[in-house]
């Protein structure tokens, strides 16, 4: 394991930048999302939570796909793929990092996504541990260890020092880069911090949230249950539990005129929206308590159907924090579930 | 040097909504009293100027106008009597809150032309001209995607 | 604060009980004791639920539309700012007078867990009120601050209870608010430069990631179909591709609500990326009032706003547009 002072990461940060782009949680106009590193950014890495999760990096937010050019009566297509430059990103949390695994499975498998996996390819992820978990956190729940993220380096802070443990080729090769910038450390110091959040975790009011409910029932015992009704009467039909989620991934494909041609992109689109898989005869959920329930049964239920078990949300608890009135997976599962 | 060369070849996109009863008219009139005004100017034609949603005005911003003008009646002499009142409060809010948000206030405009008045609807939009061609090109309203061309 | 919680409980049980109203709009318990969420309470044993304390900000009021068009009779629980929207509302006949029975309930100020709740606190797991100052509970070791440094930005400068037709007021004591003045940092803003405050709404505006928060939660954004959600607008959007796209629906938003916005912080307390929504609002208000005569959306029911009337000696857009009388009117 190797380590290096915490006042010496801007030395890190410049060195990676040097021959890749780095992101890393950066504080803009008091929020911490995701954001290139440039050496007057206000790095806060240790900051759980991010507004926007990280996989915006693989799946943006709006994202071209093609561009159409016309000329007199022709059209024609032009590929905008390009080989995507490398890239590290710092910083990613334990259930941000578990919730990449969900997208894999979705854009990863056949037929594969192929802006997807490039960006997935070319990206370098190194995890921080968490040190400090509150309230909103739950991902003990999902079989989630916080205290020892996966990812192709692992990091932990612990008092004035940041400790790294390279784990697959990718981050050996990252950690060649910048080898020199480290001394050797024993583990002794990530020991003892794991264990004193492990028992901050198990005190944390979500963690033992019981999901069996989830697991023995069927879908349609599920979804005819009356609650949902009184679930959603305050939802606001906004989308910010889908776009704040690690996991959610549906999108729209859209077009966008240009001067002289048509940029075809998709961007993020939410089950929470009216015209959420519109089509021509018009919309298959037809009230707001349609479409609050197709969000948590896809991520308690459909998912894990198909998926071997694998639930689609990973206990980050951003919609917890985030939901302008207040209603959450937490409070759906605990209705639902018949235990409080 | 540069900047000179570069100043020469810029034109600048102007927008004009016009109001059908006395603007438009005002530069039909200009146009047979052979009175010069830029060829940059768009005009467009509205009813009246208060049918000019903020979202036009917003709209050919983002779409590659410099500057945007609006010109009406004279107040007091709306074809439909009050038209241009409204327009006159709405633009005056528009305008000042798009200031607020760090656009230069001179890309806009409000301007009240009767049919009578060619030889005004000419030195107006020259003056206006002259105005956005020193301002340069809109940068903070535009959508770079309109422009591209790869 | 728990004392109007009782009282609170006591009416809508009352209300209830004696079938004057079917069902109660107010605030139901959350995990903690700063996330209740806005409920539909049907029965007096649902009542046992509901929660009135200080992190109860969510207006209320535009809730009623969508109860309104279920027929029955409604109470609702209003505070000082949601009095405001209620008013509104009813001046814009998108809500029923006659099947809803308005309660004013006292507020001393609402808190933002997203102040109370800091890097440095990091979990909070109770939130004491202790009048001026409130405890904060973590397992990281509790924390005492001022309440006045946790109140909702829309707290922080309070108008009080608007006048609503009929309505009982449930109180106890005497509620201190602040009162500064809430253009303070309008004004700040319009005396920068013009560089300046395009970096400034630009740092801001780029962190909008169009969840639309803030037109769903806002009572006087009620159109059934928003221009922004019309495939045939041709502005029409789900996601930001171009940093001006938001800008355009800020702007257009801001615009439509001129007049109709109460200024009741709605928008402000849901945003999750915490952009000062209000002072986009507040400049369009402040400068209405500086123009066209102070006039406060909500106040009076079925009063004409600025936007809907005119005088024949209204300043010019040239002359009005950031000269320096207005600014420092």
């Amino acid at each position: 394991m190797l380590k290096i002072k915490t006042d010496k990461l801007n030395e890190l940060y410049s060195r990676i930048a040097e021959s890749e782009a780095l992101y890393l949680p950066i504080n803009k106009a008091n929020a911490a999302n995701y954001d290139e590193w440039t050496s007057e950014a206000e790095v806060s890495l240790t900051t759980l939570k991010t507004v926007k999760s990280p996989k915006d990096l693989f799946f943006p937010q709006t994202q071209d796909m093609m561009r159409f050019k016309t000329e007199g009566k022709n059209i024609s297509i032009i590929d905008v793929r390009s080989p995507e430059q490398p890239f590290v990103l710092m910083g990613v949390k334990a259930c941000d990092f578990k919730a990449f695994e969900v997208l894999d499975r979705v854009f990863l498998s056949d037929p594969v996504d192929t802006y997807y996996k490039a960006k997935r390819d070319a990206g370098t992820i190194v995890t921080l541990a968490c040190g400090k978990p509150e309230e909103s956190c739950f991902c003990k729940v999902f079989g989630i260890d916080a205290t020892s993220p996966m990812g192709d380096v692992t990091t932990w802070i612990c008092g004035d020092e940041l400790f790294w443990q390279p784990n697959t080729e990718k981050g050996k090769a990252l950690t060649e880069r910048v080898k020199d910038l480290f001394a050797e450390g024993d583990d002794a110091a990530v020991k003892e911090q794991q264990q004193k959040t492990k028992e901050i975790i198990e005190k944390l009011p979500f963690s033992n949230l019981d999901l069996s409910y989830f697991e023995e029932n069927g879908v349609n015992d599920i979804f005819n249950r009356p609650e949902w009704q009184d679930l959603s009467e305050g939802c606001l039909a906004c989308g910010t539990c889908t776009f704040v989620c690690p996991t959610c991934q549906c999108f729209d494909v859209k077009d966008y005129k240009t001067n002289k041609g048509v940029i075809r992109y998709r961007c993020w689109d939410s089950c929470m929206y009216s015209d959420f898989t519109q089509m021509s005869h018009g919309n298959n959920r037809t009230t707001q308590m349609q479409r609050y329930r197709q969000r948590f049964m896809h991520k308690l239920k459909y998912y894990p159907e198909n998926n071997d078990g694998l639930y689609s949300c990973v206990g980050c608890g951003r919609c917890v924090n985030k939901c302008p009135q207040r209603l959450n997976i937490v409070k759906v599962a605990k209705t639902l579930g018949g235990k409080k | 040097m540069q900047e000179v060369t570069e100043n020469k070849n810029y034109v600048p996109t102007i927008v004009a909504f016009c109001c059908n009863w006395c603007s438009y008219a005002g530069a039909d009139l200009a146009g047979t009293s052979r009175l010069e005004y830029p060829a940059n100017v768009k005009i467009i034609r509205v009813p009246c100027s208060c049918r000019v949603n903020p979202m036009f005005v917003l709209k050919a911003f983002q779409r590659g106008a410099d500057g945007v003008i609006i010109c009406g009646c004279h107040p007091g002499d709306c074809h439909y009597m009050t038209g241009n009142y409204y327009a006159r409060r709405r633009m005056s809010l528009l305008f000042n809150f798009l200031n607020y948000l760090g656009i230069e206030k001179e890309r806009t405009r409000v301007e009240w032309v009767s049919a009578a008045e060619g030889a005004k609807f000419s030195a107006v939009m020259n003056d206006f001209a002259k105005t956005i061609n020193a301002l340069g090109e809109n940068k903070r309203l535009q959508d770079l995607r309109v422009k591209e061309d790869k | 604060m728990s004392n109007m919680q009782e009282l609170i409980i006591k009416k809508a049980t009352d209300l209830l009980t004696d079938n004057t109203v079917d069902r109660v709009i107010g605030w139901k318990k959350g995990e903690f004791v700063f996330d209740p969420s806005p409920a539909i309470f049907n029965s007096v044993d649902e009542l046992k639920d509901f929660v009135y304390n200080p992190f109860c900000g969510a207006n209320l009021s535009k809730y009623l539309i969508a109860e309104c068009k279920k027929g029955g009779k409604i109470a609702v629980f209003l505070k000082a700012c949601d009095t405001y929207s209620f008013n509104q509302l009813l001046t814009e006949k998108r809500i029923k007078k006659e099947m809803i029975v308005p309660v004013l309930v006292q507020c001393d100020g609402m808190l933002d867990i997203s102040k109370i709740k800091t890097e440095e606190t990091g979990a909070v797991l109770d939130v004491k009120d202790d009048g001026d100052k409130i405890t904060v509970v973590s397992p990281y070791g509790d924390k005492v601050i001022a309440k006045a440094d946790a109140l909702l930005v829309k707290c922080e400068t309070c108008k009080g209870f608007a006048n609503v037709d009929g309505a009982e007021k449930i109180e106890v004591g005497e509620s201190t608010l602040p009162q500064g003045d809430r253009f303070d940092m309008v004004k700040k803003l319009e005396a920068m430069s013009e560089e300046e405050r395009f970096a400034f709404w630009k740092g801001e505006l780029s962190k909008c990631i169009r969840c639309n928060a803030c037109r769903n939660v806002c009572p006087a954004c009620s159109c059934t179909k928003c221009v922004f959600d019309n495939v045939n607008s041709g502005v029409e959007s789900k996601a930001n591709a171009d940093s001006v796209e938001e800008q355009m629906f800020h702007i257009i938003r801001a615009f439509h609500v001129t007049g109709r916005c109460t200024d009741c912080g709605e928008c402000s307390r849901v945003c999750p990326q915490h952009i000062p929504l209000h002072l986009i609002n507040r400049k369009f208000i402040k400068d209405a009032n500086t123009l066209y005569g102070e006039y406060q959306a909500g106040e009076v029911v079925d009063s004409k706003t600025p936007l809907t009337s005119y005088t024949e000696k209204d300043l010019d857009p040239t002359v009005a547009v950031n000269t320096e009388g207005v600014r420092n009117a």
